[in-house]
């Protein structure tokens, strides 16, 4: 519904003022189809009433100084053929009646000289149409001016109005029907090549930025046009922020590595508490940005593949090997075990190698850091379909009320204050799961302290 | 054991070789390809700290040269680049592993370590006080007729103590190496892996000794 | 429902204070309070089985039935304004003059649905009988001779035979009898050779009647030997108990007569009227009463225009020979042709 005056929808317009087009039409064609068959009807009674009158006064003739008329059969009985009308008729000659209805009233039509007369008139309760015929006749040597009226209701002509009507009324209906059903279904097809673009680019991921390449008409070649300018001047400038991210993360790792390493050195020299603290603080500050960093490239990373997934068979068994054995280090740092339970049917998921590899690093790096020294992390892949790729630890777990928000951009547990961590671990992983048709579960972990985190993936 | 560190960045080659000796370490630095080829005809190195981004070269290419050449000399390559694609390329080239930068030193240890563990452990990684062998590459203790695995941060508990035996460690030196920067944990943390340690010690001639308010230090039994 | 059969002869007696002759009128009481009043031309003998049937269905309607000649019938409804439910005349012309001058009642109803077009004007006229204009001969006069196919036929008799027929032809007085001149005047525009059958009949000093009646009842006797435009109706049924009559429908054409009924604007009972034409409608389904009163009914199958057979057509074709100077003219030139004194 869209408020009176607002552009609301261009084939809803299209269509209701085709309609209304065809409505103006249907009514312009029903009136001037009943204007023009009536005129034909009124015209072709006039021509029978014409004849009737005309033979009438050509059966007029003097004998012996009289005017006398011998009507034809003919001059009635024509008027009778296409309508039960009634008739009436009367002849003068020089204002006396001669024969017929000597109250039948003569037509004061201004008609053409010697031409017929017509009018319409009210006689005996009835509408008549009438004609009046003049003719000049000379009787011993004196011109008599003769007059033949003929007078016939209109009964014939209103059944045929009525029936013109009705015929004009379902004509103009069917034209209407027919002309809006042609109007809804034009505006859909000239709208067509808009859908069809529109859905182009709806059909896009977010990260797609080639240039529209649908078909479309020349009146959208301009929209089109911008359209592609602007999605190139939005993906250069994607591609040089990108590029700028890159560079700046490269360029400061290398200064942030020798701080680090630097401050470490001094950190183990020095004695006194709080120059220690101060120096922890910074290699803390170092190891926040640098990790940050790193997972605002990853996630880049994850979205830009997402739109673009090159997907290949990966054994998620494998999958997991080589995460754990990549972090291990870092988990015997504190005395975690990673331990793996994997089943002996062998699993096959569709997925992008690269994204599931780092979403699986995210869910271990976070359980690593989480988890406190000598606990475990247990590793699970459940087969299936879809399968589960498990992963619980025992560390200080969800609080409840942070579940739901977990996978939001830089969105962090209530609970992690002390540990370094940019909040986007989580939401790398969902997007991971989500590109490859699956879904990130957060649950409390069942037996006891800890965080389960499961990545469902379809398989086959 | 002896390094060989290819990486451009001065200051970076120099807090790093500090960083080693403070562990015993011997750092060679290269500065450059070129340097790194030069230094590995003469020195035979128990490990390649190897930079990407070299002012001669891409340090791929010298990873890719050297495994065609079979030199098995592991190889951590130290990373600026952070992409998966990156790191994953680098391990499909023959790097052993990877660490990328900035690095907690500790990290660093402990991928040398499982990758001189997983290689089959470097000769001479052992050292010997009283009688007790401690191999800081598998993390086992062993004596006359017995051996024990050491936990991680037990071993490396153990590795301070044996790189000077006799001197005495504060706790807070002791904590440093144990735990990292992100781990906020109280000085009294330190006695429980001491603890620990001294169990697995037990029937060596091997002990760690408290030093009331200075610390600990590990002393022959006796 | 005899009983109601009550028979009064009122001859030249006026139920009105009109100037119009009723020849007989009778009276069919019912139970109920309503009466139809019907004014018709036809005899009161002949259509006295129709009200007894009508009655059978409709036992509370009484009836009047009132006998006149069709001039009468006219003058009573057209000119005194008298009083009647039903008009029934054989005057085609002057039935179409009353509905035309606006003097007759709409009427529709299922019944007069079914009768074909040309047995209907305006939904005012309906016709229930068609009786064609025939020649009647004696046979026994006619021995050696063929009996006449058509008008050229009669002609060429009359004046091959003139001695036979001198003085022994019957025909309408058209000047006194409607019908015979709706018969003349539909034959002077049906064919060329009615003037000269007229002439031929006025040579042989052919006498004129005023009914059908008479002029079959002078050819039983002998008295005529024809007797031309004689209402078939009548001679069919006088056929059964007369001998030596033959009845000859001509094979140019046969005039028809349709005998109509309409309700006058006057009526006071139109409801109980339209009852009568619905069952005069339905004449045709009634053959055992049609063969009672010899009036033949309305056939929707016989076509208007297409065989020898032509309905006379109802409507405003039949006003032209009411025209007081075409009737005059006509009637001139009739009486010149017929009395060749």
């Amino acid at each position: 519904m869209s408020a009176a005056g607002s552009p609301g929808s261009i084939r809803r317009r299209l269509v209701g003022q085709l309609a209304l087009v065809a409505a103006l039409l249907s009514v312009a064609f029903f009136f001037s189809l009943r204007v023009v068959a009536e005129r034909a009807t009124e015209a072709t009674q006039d021509n029978i009433l014409a004849a009737s009158a005309t033979s009438i006064a050509d059966a007029v003739y003097s004998d012996a100084g009289e005017i006398r008329v011998e009507i034809p059969y003919s001059a009635l009985s024509m008027l009778g053929t296409v309508s039960e009308d009634r008739v009436f008729y009367r002849v003068i000659v020089d204002g006396r009646t001669l024969t017929g209805y000597d109250d039948l009233p003569v037509p004061e039509g201004r008609a053409r000289a010697r031409g017929p007369a017509f009018a319409t008139y009210g006689y005996r309760d009835d509408t008549f149409r009438a004609v009046v015929v003049t003719r000049a006749l000379s009787a011993a040597n004196q011109a008599r001016r003769v007059q033949v009226v003929v007078a016939q209701t209109r009964l014939g002509l209103a059944a045929i109005s009525s029936r013109i009507t009705t015929i004009a009324t379902a004509i103009g209906v069917a034209f209407f029907l027919v002309a809006t059903a042609l109007s809804a279904f034009a505006a859909q097809n000239a709208l067509s090549p808009l859908n069809r673009l529109a859905e182009a680019v709806a059909r896009r991921g977010p990260k797609d930025l080639r240039p529209v390449t649908a078909e479309t008409p020349t009146e959208l070649a301009p929209l089109v046009g911008g359209l592609n300018g602007f999605i190139a001047r939005l993906g250069s400038a994607l591609t040089r922020s990108e590029d700028l991210i890159v560079e700046a993360a490269h360029r400061v790792r290398t200064p942030l590595a020798t701080v680090r390493t630097q401050a470490e050195v001094v950190h183990l020299q020095m004695e006194k508490p709080e120059n220690r603290a101060a120096l922890r603080q910074m290699i803390r500050a170092v190891d926040e940005s640098s990790r940050s960093a790193g997972q605002l490239l990853d996630h880049a990373m994850v979205t830009l593949r997402s739109d673009q997934l090159e997907t290949e068979e990966i054994d998620p068994a494998e999958l997991l090997r080589d995460a754990i054995h990549r972090l291990s280090p870092t988990a015997e740092l504190k005395d975690i075990a990673i331990n793996l339970h994997l089943p002996d049917t062998p699993l096959r998921v569709q997925g992008d190698p690269i994204l599931l590899q780092n979403a699986v690093r995210n869910i271990l790096d976070n359980a690593i850091k989480y988890s406190p020294a000598d606990t475990d992390i247990t590793v699970r892949l459940t087969p299936g379909s879809p399968c589960r790729l498990h992963f619980c630890d025992q560390g200080r777990g969800f609080e409840a009320q942070d579940i739901a928000r977990l996978p939001d951009r830089f969105s962090r547990g209530s609970n992690v204050e002390d540990v370094v961590g940019s909040g986007l671990g989580l939401t790398i992983v969902q997007d991971v799961a989500r590109a490859h048709g699956g879904t990130l579960e957060i649950a409390q972990n069942p037996k006891g302290e800890g965080a389960c985190v499961s990545l469902v993936l379809p398989s086959y | 054991m002896r390094f060989l560190l290819v990486e451009d960045n001065a200051d970076l080659a120099r807090a790093l070789t500090g960083r080693f000796a403070l562990d015993g370490h011997v750092v060679d630095h290269a500065a450059c390809l070129a340097d790194a080829e030069l230094s590995m005809k003469t020195v035979s190195y128990d490990l390649i700290l190897l930079d990407i981004m070299l002012p001669d070269g891409d340090g791929r290419e010298f990873l890719r040269r050297h495994r065609a050449q079979d030199d098995p000399t592991p190889v951590i390559v130290l990373t600026a680049r952070s992409e998966v694609s990156d790191r994953v390329g680098l391990l499909d080239l023959g790097a052993d592993d990877y660490i990328t930068k900035p690095f907690d030193f500790a990290e660093l240890e402990a991928r040398t370590r499982a990758v001189m563990r997983r290689l089959g452990g470097a000769a001479g990684n052992t050292r010997e006080f009283a009688g007790l062998v401690f191999d800081s590459t598998t993390g086992t203790i062993s004596a006359d007729n017995w051996t024990e695995q050491l936990r991680n941060r037990e071993m490396r508990l153990l590795e301070v103590f044996f790189a000077a035996p006799g001197q005495i460690f504060s706790k807070s030196h002791l904590m440093d190496r144990l735990f990292s920067f992100s781990e906020d944990v109280s000085e009294n943390a330190i006695e429980v892996y001491v603890g620990r340690l001294r169990r697995k010690l037990g029937a060596s001639e091997a002990h760690i000794e408290t030093v009331r308010g200075l610390g600990y230090r590990m002393v022959k039994r006796g | 429902m005899r009983l109601a059969c009550l028979a009064v002869l009122l001859s030249f007696c006026a139920p009105l204070a009109g100037a119009f002759e009723i020849e007989e009128s009778r009276q069919y009481p019912a139970n109920g309070s309503v009466t139809l009043r019907i004014l018709s031309t036809a005899d009161a003998d002949v259509f006295e089985p129709i009200i007894e049937a009508f009655q059978d269905q409709n036992p509370a309607i009484a009836i009047t039935y009132d006998v006149a000649s069709s001039a009468q019938v006219m003058t009573a409804l057209y000119e005194e304004g008298a009083q009647y439910d039903l008009a029934i005349s054989s005057a085609m012309d002057l039935q179409t003059k009353l509905a035309n001058d606006g003097l007759a009642q709409t009427y529709v109803s299922d019944a007069t649905g079914l009768l074909p077009g040309w047995a209907k004007w305006r939904d005012q006229i309906f016709a229930f009988t068609q009786e064609p204009a025939v020649l009647v001969l004696n046979a026994q006069a006619f021995t050696g001779l063929a009996p006449p196919k058509n008008r050229e036929d009669l002609i060429a008799l009359l004046r091959d035979h003139a001695d036979v027929f001198d003085g022994r032809i019957g025909t309408y007085d058209v000047r006194v009898s409607g019908l015979g001149y709706l018969f003349a005047t539909q034959d002077s525009r049906n064919t060329e050779s009615f003037w000269r059958l007229t002439e031929v009949m006025g040579r042989l000093n052919t006498r004129l009647y005023c009914c059908s009646g008479d002029m079959i009842t002078d050819v039983a006797r002998g008295e005529l030997v024809l007797a031309y435009n004689v209402l078939g109706s009548y001679a069919r049924s006088r056929l059964a108990d007369t001998p030596g009559l033959l009845v000859v429908e001509m094979d140019d054409f046969v005039s028809v007569m349709l005998r109509s009924a309409l309700i006058p604007k006057t009526a006071k009972a139109p409801g109980e009227a339209g009852l009568m034409i619905d069952f005069l409608a339905g004449m045709n389904t009634r053959p055992a009463l049609a063969e009672e009163t010899g009036l033949p009914p309305v056939a929707p199958s016989t076509k208007e225009d297409e065989s020898v057979i032509r309905p006379i057509r109802l409507g405003p074709g039949l006003l032209v020979f009411l025209d007081t100077m075409r009737r005059e003219t006509f009637l001139r030139s009739w009486t010149s042709s017929i009395e060749q004194e």
